[in-house]
């Protein structure tokens, strides 16, 4: 954990996600999103993953559903993270937060308040938790490329 | 008086001193599974080392032997239920056993102007079997309403009931609410009104005495690893006047007499006419070691002891602030609680980083939350093996728990 970043203010990095998710809307002009209905056999989440896809960039990212604590910060921050990034950026942050997920070496410069969840793996019942929207947004982008 | 500490001497789970992220296991998540004694491991050991073989296959004594292991069990089972032998169908566990009700009974039975009686606070296994087979013949499902502490009550059955009800499904215990339904009154409410009960009592059969004259069930189904044998295997009762009633959902190995080209077969008659290919052998005989285990003990011990720990439980319980209980009064010893501004996931996980297992969620039943007006509670269920220790470290860890996202830190 980086010093700058202790217990109590990781947190509340989750409480204010989990509380004010800015990111938790369904689209108004929804029939213009790609999107993903995932949902998780251990927890109650159950969450759609909307992405506006402009020439291979990621020009808007929300979700909407229900989810718990950490499904709901995990997929918020996520959304933070990717809008306006192109694919290869964003699918280059999703390998990081997985590598991170998995305790492998990872790129922090690029996770921002998403390494919160450095140590998901040690309650091993709730990665799923903390990957379930990102794993939606990754095989959106999967499902892209192939649609072409 | 039934001393848990020399019961754990029988438990290889206890015995072998398991621990959960570095603290020693509290196990109380027994309404999902259930520890296997010794003796359960060694019967199924005994029979991969000493007698592997098929039944009803040959004449050699290998195969005998597998065959009597498989009589005395389902001999042990009718006891254990007060059942006749016939009566007694081995399946997978209760899932398969009330798909065979639904499709090998219901799909034949019924009709499109029929209803079928069931709850909200039915288990998935007690719910989508009934939905399919409303949706390929047409028929209605009702629900019987719950009343307000999530009790289903013979008053609400008389209301729910009709002359078109064909059939009344209903668990015998809530495998989330832990209420014991009056079974028999709604039994005798369902035959006077024409209709049939199936009873789901995977959440009772291993935790109190069982007479299915007594409740006069029609039905009944359960699992052997919820009542301490192996998974895999379970039962469905049958009483025998529905015999010719019921068809097949499997056919094949094991359960014809006769077939031939022109499609002519002759079944046999039931059990074996239910049982299509190889048993689950191994199964069986551990669930006739976990039955001799059971009965031991003695039913009505076990009966009396869970619900005596369930009331220290509950006393206990009343100690933590915050905390919200689902079903206080309810008979049998399983207790749905939430803590106040916590979600019931993240006291699950900080549970788990203590060394204690309890079940989260919406446990399979996911009408329920409708009523219980949350979608997701912590369950604690209790079994003979569970003591007031157990209970003791789980209400302090509750009262100690500071902030319950540290788990993800520490």
């Amino acid at each position: 954990m980086p010093i700058s970043l202790n217990p109590q203010m990781m947190r509340q990095i989750i409480m204010d996600h989990y509380e004010n998710p800015q990111y938790k809307k369904t689209p108004e002009d929804v029939s213009k999103y790609e999107q993903l209905h995932m949902f998780s056999d251990n927890c109650i989440d159950d969450i759609i993953v909307y992405a506006l896809v402009k020439d291979n960039k990621i020009v808007e990212c929300c979700w909407s559903g229900v989810a718990c604590t950490i499904s709901t910060a995990s997929t918020d921050i996520m959304c933070s993270l990717v809008i306006g990034k192109d694919f290869d950026e964003a699918k280059y942050i999703i390998d990081q937060y997985n590598h991170m997920i998995k305790e492998e070496s990872y790129d922090e410069s690029v996770l921002d308040e998403a390494i919160v969840f450095m140590n998901t793996s040690k309650q091993a019942a709730r990665i799923k938790c903390a990957t379930i929207g990102w794993d939606a947004l990754e095989e959106i982008i999967h499902n892209h490329h192939h649609e072409k | 008086m039934l001393d848990p500490y020399k019961i754990r001497k029988d438990f290889p789970m206890y015995q072998n001193h398991i621990k959960m992220q570095g603290k020693d296991l509290v196990f109380l998540d027994n309404a999902s599974t259930t520890f296997k004694p010794y003796s359960v491991l060694k019967a199924i050991e005994d029979y991969y080392s000493f007698y592997t073989s098929n039944h009803h296959r040959g004449d050699y004594d290998l195969c005998y032997n597998v065959d009597v292991k498989i009589k005395e069990t389902r001999q042990l089972v009718a006891k254990f239920i007060n059942a006749d032998v016939n009566e007694c169908v081995f399946t997978t566990g209760t899932t398969q056993s009330i798909n065979i009700i639904t499709y090998g009974y219901a799909l034949k039975n019924l009709s499109k102007d029929d209803e079928i009686l069931i709850s909200i606070e039915e288990h998935a296994s007690n719910s989508l079997p009934w939905f399919e087979v409303a949706k390929t013949i047409g028929c209605k499902i009702k629900y019987i309403e719950l009343n307000k502490e999530g009790r289903i009550t013979p008053e609400n059955v008389k209301k729910a009931i009709s002359k078109r009800t064909k059939i009344v499904a209903i668990a015998q215990v809530s495998n989330v609410l832990g209420y014991l339904v009056d079974i028999k009154e709604i039994a005798r409410i369902a035959h006077e009104n024409g209709a049939i009960l199936a009873c789901d009592g995977a959440q009772s059969v291993p935790h109190r005495k069982t007479d299915v004259k007594d409740l006069d069930v029609d039905f009944l189904s359960f699992s052997a690893h919820k009542m301490c044998g192996p998974t895999g295997v379970g039962v469905l009762y049958i009483r025998k006047e529905l015999f010719n009633k019921v068809s097949p959902v499997f056919v094949g190995g094991g359960n014809n007499v006769t077939f031939k080209p022109e499609h002519d077969v002759t079944y046999y008659s039931t059990p074996a006419k239910l049982e299509a290919g190889t048993l689950n052998i191994e199964g069986i005989i551990g669930f006739k070691s976990a039955l001799e285990y059971l009965m031991k003990i003695g039913m009505e011990n076990i009966e009396q002891y869970e619900q005596n720990l369930r009331k220290y439980a509950i006393n206990r319980i009343k100690e933590v602030k915050d905390l919200i209980i689902y079903n206080e009064a309810a008979e049998e010893g399983i207790i749905t609680l939430n803590m106040k501004g916590i979600f019931a996931q993240d006291l699950g996980t900080y549970l788990n980083s203590k060394g204690i297992a309890v079940r989260t969620g919406q446990h399979c039943a996911k009408m329920l939350p409708l009523f219980l007006n949350t979608p997701a509670t912590v369950r604690v269920s209790l079994y003979f093996y569970n003591t007031k220790e157990d209970i003791d470290i789980f209400i302090e860890n509750l009262k100690n728990g500071g902030n319950f996202l540290d788990a993800y830190f520490a």
